[in-house]
């Protein structure tokens, strides 16, 4: 009963800002408001006790992804005053396609048998994070941060060009 | 524990953190900045309201809850009033973590939580939000520059901020607050000086650079100077909070004394030993009360009294020198603990907070490319290769 209401308010905060995020004029704001989408989401992964990606998920995505969006929002030329239309005239095709994707991921979400007996929990699942990141999935592990690293090294590249 | 207890006990906790962070580290803190600045360049600081000016802040307090809140006229209204909250409450929320000693068998802290330093660095990081928000909606380009400043710096160091974290919790083995302190106690020593056994002290060069990256990126962290480019008073009138009227004004200031005194107790806990009282033998207690005697001496009864830049060392030496000779006389006397953990953990946390304040007013601020150069070419790599180098030493020598 308790998990269920603390599931509903989460949804509740996580959804809300999410649908000020496609519909406000101001992107300032709209920016803004993915603050407490994140922190909503960050609350379900504290309920699935997956506390560590719920400290990572603040940490990157609240602290600093946000920030970035911002920042770049910020530094654009007129970008914070312009009232930025998010509707075009193209409103039925998005409609069709939502509702098309809506009702296929209900069937799929209701025809699908889900395991609801889950393993026991790790008592400390940092410790199974890091071991499953350096052993099971290193490759994917180690393909990853080299997407980072290129891209670290564009933008410098990028950066570079101008002077 | 039923669902409405729980929510007292949270309630009660959260105001007694807020009472602790508002009187004890923005009142007291920022009395205590004032009278450390004024002494350092030979001032006097405040003096009049209370005893040596004690009430002064108080009084200060008092006059900012009476002061009207204005909202600039072309200013974001909502996010404008909403941005001092998110800064405060991401102090208040810094402080779940802390533990501040023992009592009774019982570790004084809100919650022991698993990821306890890792959620210490992701709401430290949510500060930022409130700092560029509201220096975006004042409507105001020194506000706005103030804001942006400030992003690029708290992102540039987040990094060494995490390295130092990081390290602490490769050392430690958990990111528990109270698990590493249980670790120092384990070992014996604090991680600044000795890694476990059998490395010991072989592991002080590893631990002193990785506490003097934490501090400097913790410092660059909450703004102070020499990193106090986002307020910069002399370029920015008072940067991302100018336009900031009354109590909410103070709810920034309230924000920045709050995460430096948590920036503070994070380092104590990680390298300083957290509430852990050192152990020495009585001879080494004395030894380090004639030391710090000696150096009072030096300094009150030779030319050097009149120089500023020493009188910082003339205050520790003074305060080494009374907390030593209690300790020697208590480890003489047989007790065990000579003084109350939370004593140790306080003296250690104001330790801190006087070396910061001592830099604050020593050092002039950098500028935005040297701030910059400085976390991304200095620190980063740094951290990065003190954590490969303690890695190294734990694995090939360690458990």
């Amino acid at each position: 009963m308790g998990e269920l209401a603390a599931f509903m308010i989460l949804s509740l905060v996580t959804l809300i800002p999410a649908v000020v995020v496609v519909t406000s004029s101001n992107i300032v704001r709209a920016a803004l408001s993915l603050v407490p989408t994140f922190l909503g989401v960050t609350g379900l992964y504290v309920m699935l006790q997956a506390e560590f990606v719920a400290g990572i998920q603040v940490l990157i995505y609240a602290g600093a992804i946000t920030v970035l969006i911002l920042f770049v929002i910020m530094l654009t030329a007129g970008g914070t005053g312009a009232r930025t239309r998010q509707i075009n005239e193209q409103v039925p095709l998005g409609a069709m396609a939502a509702v098309w994707l809506a009702f296929v991921l209900i069937v799929i979400f209701s025809r699908t048998v889900w395991p609801v007996l889950a393993g026991a929990l790790p008592a400390y699942n940092v410790i199974a994070v890091g071991n499953a990141f350096l052993t099971d999935y290193v490759l994917i592990f180690e393909v990853t941060s080299l997407v980072l690293l290129v891209s670290l090294v564009g933008a410098i590249v990028i950066a570079r060009r101008e002077e | 524990m039923p669902w409405f207890i729980e929510l007292l006990k949270a309630t009660g906790l959260a105001v007694v953190i807020f009472t602790f962070l508002a009187v004890v580290s923005a009142m007291f803190g920022v009395y205590l900045e004032r009278k450390i600045s004024g002494w350092i360049q030979a001032r006097l600081g405040p003096k009049h309201v209370g005893p040596q000016g004690l009430l002064q802040t108080v009084a200060d307090t008092v006059k900012l809850l009476q002061k009207e809140h204005i909202t600039p006229r072309n200013a974001d209204a909502l996010i404008f009033n909403a941005a001092p909250v998110i800064v405060a409450v991401a102090a208040l929320l810094d402080w779940i973590v802390i533990p501040f000693g023992k009592f009774g068998g019982r570790v004084l802290v809100v919650r022991d939580i698993n990821i306890g330093v890792l959620y210490f660095a992701a709401m430290a990081s949510v500060t930022v939000i409130g700092i560029i928000s509201g220096g975006w909606s004042s409507n105001n380009k020194y506000a706005l520059l103030g804001g942006l400043r400030s992003a690029a710096q708290m992102i540039s160091y987040e990094i060494p901020l995490a390295l130092g974290i990081l390290w602490v919790a490769m050392v430690a083995g958990t990111l528990s607050t109270v698990g590493i302190v249980d670790a120092q106690v384990k070992q014996g020593s604090w991680f600044m000086f000795k890694l476990p056994p059998p490395i010991g002290w072989f592991g002080l060069p590893f631990g002193i650079l990785a506490s003097l990256t934490f501090l400097t990126a913790a410092t660059a962290e909450v703004n102070r100077v020499p990193f106090d480019l986002p307020e910069a008073e002399s370029e920015l009138v008072a940067g991302y909070f100018a336009e900031y009227t009354g109590m909410r004004f103070a709810l920034f200031q309230l924000g920045e004394y709050g995460e430096m005194f948590g920036m503070a107790g994070v380092a104590t806990i990680m390298f300083f030993g957290g509430w852990t009282e050192p152990h020495l033998q009585p001879w080494m207690w004395l030894l380090v009360t004639l030391a710090s005697l000696v150096v009072v001496a030096v300094i009150l009864f030779s030319g050097l009294r009149q120089t500023l830049l020493v009188r910082p060392i003339l205050i520790l030496a003074s305060l080494g020198f009374l907390l030593s000779l209690v300790m020697f006389f208590g480890s003489r006397a047989g007790l065990s603990p000579v003084l109350p953990s939370p004593v140790w953990f306080l003296t250690k946390l104001f330790a801190l907070v006087f070396f910061l304040m001592w830099m604050r007013w020593t050092y002039p601020r950098l500028r935005l490319d040297q701030l910059l150069n400085l976390s991304w070419k200095v620190l980063l790599p740094l951290g990065l290769l003190n954590l490969v180098a303690t890695g190294f030493v734990l694995t090939a020598w360690g458990r």
